[in-house]
């Protein structure tokens, strides 16, 4: 059987309505500001650079100064966008986004580009599937991951408006747009994305349109899956929680390690409020050679890969 | 103010501070007292005699900014800030009792007048850079002013400010650094050697001015000085327990706390 494409014509780079969103922000309200390590092409900004010379703050290949001038900028009244790859923005700076960023409660805006294993062949250290595990315990810092080009839009604009330090995590991986018809962006509320009742699939980024995708294989064997964009992974919105634990099984689907992100987070709340049986599609953690499309297929990270996992929670539904 | 007028209010404030700090840590038995003595009088120094602000008004976009990196050091910002007017005296004998505003490292959340909260070392040049960088693209008249322990250069992170700071020219920063010569449990110089700190911070663009850390008069004067073209590097001289002689120059009050005899003893001293 011909299995469904990871990436495909059509697809769109988040990244184009990431800059784009910024750009128009930043002609409108003169207090954005840009930060990277260098990273200007990768989080596409030459043309913010061009528009707005004296806004782009590139302090070299730097992260740890990178999230702590930018705390300083926040003080001095401006609102930094703050760009990297998001292994390093999170892993290198750590220490900075916990104590200059979260704990310090400054209003600034990470956004961790190629999430995820964007990077395939070039291995572990450029992956970035522990940041959800690290970042989701932050007090004040709210963790979003959109699914799409709108929501990435919708995600900057709720940011730059937002008065506190928020995570975007991006992706360079391109994804279809999720057809949902009058759509509105609720940070901190789950969206629907299939209407369901026999299980509830709780995906994010990347992984939204293939759990829509498993959906619909489901519904031939006569399976109604509920689909959540869970684009906010902090805070929980324990209200759609509590509903997908009524459907009585779970299946969490994230590019990001199974450990402690948005599977982890699942696993906590219903292990405190309403136990059911909980499959996490994710990576188990460092991960072998291979490209993205490859390592996508080896982890089930696919609308078949999905498909299975809600047979299994099924299976073990009481 | 005529600077002699300037001087001698310093000096009072300094005194009031070094009673108040140690205070502050006797009761609670907790804190870093012998370095809250060592940055005692460029605190008083910045507060008193150099920067521009109004307690009333701690979000003023204007103000000159201190940032404390040596955030362990809250015995010397508390005193400072509770002398500047930023809060009642009443609060200072709360210091790190359950839910105080008085954390034993500065929270900006819970203290006005604190600018970014500190306690992991290497975190407060880099925030001040920012803040540098914030009054260099706007055109803010603002200075930045951030003190450094000498221990606290060991992180590779202020290394990383220095060289952002030097690159963009940021003659609106000021970093002092508190060269006591001591950190937790040793010499700078036999744990991990600093010197020499001028060359190196020339190296990265900075004028660097070196400094008796306790004449006020000297630090008055360095400190007010207009700035030039680069970021400015003060290294303050200066005792780590500096005020009490039981303490000075000796490690163990990095965070050592005095019992009752020592607590009086102190006391006369600090006259």
């Amino acid at each position: 059987m011909a299995q469904a494409p990871i990436t495909a014509a059509g697809f769109q780079d988040c990244r184009n309505a990431w800059v784009a969103t910024l750009e128009d922000l930043a002609e409108a309200d003169p207090r954005i500001v840009a930060v990277v390590n260098d990273s200007v092409g990768s989080s596409k900004l030459n043309s913010f650079q061009k528009k707005f010379p004296d806004r782009l703050i590139n302090v070299g290949i730097a992260e740890q100064v990178m999230v702590g001038v930018s705390a300083g900028l926040a003080n001095g009244g401006r609102i930094p966008f703050v760009s990297a790859a998001s292994c390093f923005i999170t892993g290198r700076a750590l220490e900075q986004v916990k104590a200059d960023i979260a704990y310090a409660n400054f209003n600034v805006k990470l956004v961790g580009q190629s999430s995820g294993i964007a990077y395939g062949e070039l291995g572990a250290t450029h992956h970035s599937i522990e940041d959800l595990a690290w970042l989701r315990p932050l007090t004040n810092l709210t963790v979003i991951v959109p699914a799409d080009a709108w929501e990435t839009a919708e995600a900057v604009k709720w940011a730059a408006k937002h008065e506190g330090p928020v995570y975007l995590r991006l992706s360079r991986m391109p994804v279809p747009d999720l057809t949902i018809p009058n759509r509105q962006f609720r940070p901190g509320q789950a969206e629907v994305v299939r209407q369901g009742h026999d299980l509830t699939i709780i995906a994010c980024g990347t992984t939204v349109h293939l759990a829509a995708k498993a959906a619909d294989l489901l519904k031939a064997d006569g399976i109604q899956a509920r689909v959540l964009n869970f684009s906010t992974i902090n805070p929980l919105d324990e209200a759609a929680l509590h509903a997908a634990a009524a459907t009585g099984a779970i299946v969490t689907v994230e590019e990001a390690s199974v450990r402690g992100g948005l599977g982890g987070a699942v696993a906590e709340f219903t292990a405190s409020h309403r136990p059911v049986p909980v499959e996490r599609v994710g990576f188990p953690g460092f991960l072998p050679t291979g490209s993205v499309e490859w390592l996508f297929r080896e982890y089930g990270l696919t609308p078949e890969g999905i498909a299975a996992a809600a047979h299994r929670a099924l299976k073990r539904k009481v | 103010m005529l600077t002699n007028d300037k001087l001698s209010l310093i000096r009072d404030k300094a005194l009031w501070m070094r009673r108040t700090a140690f205070t502050m840590v006797h009761r609670a038995q907790l804190g870093h007292p012998g370095g809250d003595f060592s940055a005692t009088d460029i605190l008083a120094t910045l507060y008193f005699g150099v920067m521009n602000y109004d307690p009333t008004r701690p979000d003023m976009p204007d103000r000159d900014r201190f940032v404390m990196s040596k955030g362990h050091a809250t015995g010397a910002l508390y005193s400072a800030l509770c002398a500047a007017g930023y809060f009642p005296e009443d609060w200072l004998p709360t210091y790190m009792q359950p839910k105080s505003l008085l954390n034993g490292h500065p929270n900006r959340n819970y203290l006005p007048g604190v600018e970014t909260n500190t306690g992991p070392l290497g975190h407060g040049f880099p925030v001040a850079t920012g803040i540098a960088i914030a009054g260099q693209i706007t055109g803010a008249s603002y200075r930045t002013f951030v003190l450094t322990g000498d221990g606290e250069q060991q992180e590779g992170a202020n290394w990383e400010a220095a060289m952002v700071a030097g690159h963009r020219k940021l003659s609106n920063l000021t970093l002092i650094i508190d060269r006591n010569r001591l950190q937790q449990g040793a010499g700078t110089e036999e744990t991990s050697g600093l010197d020499p700190l001028d060359d190196k911070y020339r190296a990265f663009g900075f004028d660097v001015f070196k400094v008796d850390g306790h004449d006020q008069a000297a630090l008055l004067a360095v400190l007010s000085a207009a700035p030039d073209t680069k970021p400015r590097c003060i290294i303050a001289n200066t005792t780590k327990g500096k005020g009490v002689s039981f303490m000075e120059g000796v490690a163990s009050w990095h965070h050592g706390v005095p019992n009752d005899a020592q607590f009086a003893q102190a006391m006369k001293e600090l006259v």
